[in-house]
């Protein structure tokens, strides 16, 4: 298939040259090649780079200095006060309680969306019953409606659960709209494996949920993983959802980032304010790091796998 | 659990597992994709202000949103956005890709560094953004302190042009993306149509734009319904590096609906301007995204 090779180049590198290299280091061609791809790359950094020194600034020399110069008195103190007293209209107890929302969020939504998931993608690929394919359709097209147009409607459906505003509600949020992709990336990964090894699960006697704990569970885990890491960022990344169905007390780590920096009242610390973004960006950029090929064959895989 | 009898194979039986474990899915496709989205077209039809209400009034609200100087510009604004945005990321997301299929060392670096911003929320990428163009102490004051005192670029400062400002945002946020989408395609491309190419003497740019790009036809189809699908729902990064201003210069239509939904308390123009959002999706991302499937199936 295609496809698979297709997110598989971009995830792996594992690519093996099969010309020679050129022989000369110095060509022409490299030096353009390879001194392109350098300054690219310093633009892709530099945002990043201007993150980190800000933060280690003190106001003062922001306002002496220049955006670029690293800092001469390195200070930790933005990010002390980002993370435990930067305010947010009357509160002043910094992101750590955006943080620790968001871990919450973030925990239950991934587990829950995951989990059903590979369910639908487990019945699309093994149990097809009749309709199935039809509310999978329904699925995909969802996929492409704008948030917005459903956003009012599942306000009155939380508030008439009780659970509008409620961490629970913006869990239930994610999973839904996480579903779409996630179930396209379990149907294909379990239509890959051979029907074979279903068939004789069957014929052994083994049933619906047998089958799938004991078999396709634990052959699922590479695509779990990947779905994991989607949802992982994705989640955390978050703001449209978390600012409207939760309440500003749960509210999670992004909706937290914005008020407090763009929070009208007081003196603009533009070093807080980068450090608190830094610390926001923490998590998923770990991921990011940690996770490496896997990240970009979550990303191709979702979005090249039609 | 033995929820089946298998032996006895009742296939009614069988099929009652999977269509227990599917509820929340089809709860999630009806209820949530089909009603809300059938709710809110319904009730854009209606007088609703603070809250939802059945008073039919044609159609008032689409009357008074394309009268609305505020809507006008967030449609402006969007439809300048996404041009730009699409056509641009398409084109460096290929030209970096191109660069990275070179057989280049340190291949995986490149790619990590151009990718990660897209692992950063808009909210970071917003507020990152907004630091680094902020007249008063970014990068205007930085080359106005090497002596050209007259340099102005404040583009997220400037109404006549926030929106390019929040484009530079944009690209670099999510070009990373679009160039691992390219570099896929590039890399399905056989080398022999690459070594038949240099032996016919074409000229490497000739190769990429007459054969290689064609050739990545479904690639780049699934990039712009990605990308338009993207692009519409345009919210948090505007959010984050302009707030929608200077004044309503970077307003766009996912704000005008929050605004009018959760401020305003205009749930009529709310529901009206998503519904215009819903009927952009249906008629320019749908077709491309048939066009594809479409294919696709034709050739299994």
């Amino acid at each position: 298939m295609p496809d698979k090779s297709m997110s598989d180049w971009c995830s792996d590198g594992q690519r093996v040259p099969d010309g020679p290299r050129p022989s000369s280091g110095f060509s022409r061609r490299n030096v353009m090649i390879y001194g392109t791809l350098l300054v690219i790359a310093l633009y892709y950094l530099f945002p990043l780079y201007v993150m980190i020194v800000t933060s280690l600034k003190g106001m003062p020399e922001i306002r002496i200095g220049n955006i670029f110069s690293p800092p001469v008195d390195i200070t930790f103190q933005p990010w002390v006060k980002a993370w435990s007293s930067a305010c947010t209209g009357l509160d002043c107890d910094g992101l750590s309680r955006g943080f620790w929302n968001s871990v919450r969020i973030l925990i239950p939504s991934t587990i829950l969306s995951v989990a059903i998931a590979s369910i639908n993608g487990y019945v699309l690929a093994n149990w097809r019953f009749r309709g199935a394919d039809l509310f999978f359709t329904i699925l995909i097209i969802g996929a492409f409606i704008p948030y917005q147009v459903m956003i009012y409607p599942l306000v009155i459906l939380l508030r008439e659960m009780g659970l509008y505003g409620s961490l629970t509600g913006l869990v239930l949020v994610h999973t839904v709209f996480g579903m779409p992709i996630l179930t396209l990336l379990f149907r294909n990964y379990f239509t890959s494996v051979p029907e074979e090894l279903f068939r004789a699960a069957r014929v052994d006697g083994a049933g619906f949920w047998q089958i799938y704990f004991q078999i396709m569970l634990p052959m699922s885990l590479p695509i779990i993983v990947v779905a994991t890491i989607l949802q992982v960022t994705g989640i955390w990344n978050d703001f449209l959802f978390g600012v409207i169905y939760t309440k500003p007390e749960n509210y999670p780590m992004t909706v937290q980032l914005n008020n407090i920096v763009n929070s009208v009242r007081g003196v603009k610390e533009y070093n807080v304010n980068m450090a608190a973004a830094l610390l926001t960006a923490g998590v998923p950029l770990i991921i990011y790091i940690a996770s490496g090929k896997l990240f970009m064959r979550g990303i191709t895989a979702g979005a090249v796998k039609g | 659990m033995t929820t089946n009898a298998p032996t006895r194979s009742g296939k009614p039986i069988r099929n009652l597992s999977a269509r227990v474990a599917t509820i929340p899915m089809v709860l999630t496709a009806t209820v949530v994709f089909l009603g809300c989205s059938v709710w809110t077209v319904v009730y854009s039809f209606t007088r609703s202000g603070l809250m939802p209400r059945t008073s039919w009034v044609g159609l008032d609200q689409y009357e008074r949103l394309w009268s609305s100087r505020r809507w006008l510009i967030s449609i402006e604004n969007l439809a300048i956005y996404s041009f730009l945005a699409l056509t641009l990321s398409l084109l460096v997301g290929f030209l970096l890709a191109a660069l990275l299929d070179q057989k280049i060392r340190y291949e995986n670096t490149f790619r990590s560094i151009l990718l990660y911003p897209f692992a950063l929320s808009f909210v970071v990428t917003g507020l990152v953004w907004q630091w680094i163009l902020n007249p008063e102490f970014g990068v205007q004051r930085f080359i106005r302190a090497l002596g050209y005192d007259s340099f102005t670029f404040d583009p997220l400062y400037n109404p006549d042009i926030v929106i390019y400002g929040v484009l530079i945002a944009g690209l670099w946020q999510s070009s990373g993306l679009i160039m691992c989408l390219m570099l896929a395609g590039l890399r399905t491309i056989d080398d022999d149509i690459w070594k038949a190419a240099r032996i016919d003497g074409i000229p490497t740019w000739k190769t990429y734009v007459f054969i290689i790009i064609p050739m990545m036809r479904s690639v780049l189809i699934t990039t712009l319904v990605i990308l338009g699908s993207s692009l519409i729902k345009l919210y948090d990064l505007i959010l984050a590096s302009t707030g929608g201003g200077p004044a309503l210069a970077s307003e766009i239509p996912a704000k005008y609906v929050y605004d009018m939904m959760f401020m305003n308390q205009n749930l009529g123009q709310a529901f009206a301007a998503s519904t215009m959002m819903l009927l952009t999706v249906v008629v320019v991302i749908i077709p491309l995204a048939y066009l594809e499937f479409g294919r696709k199936r034709r050739h299994a």
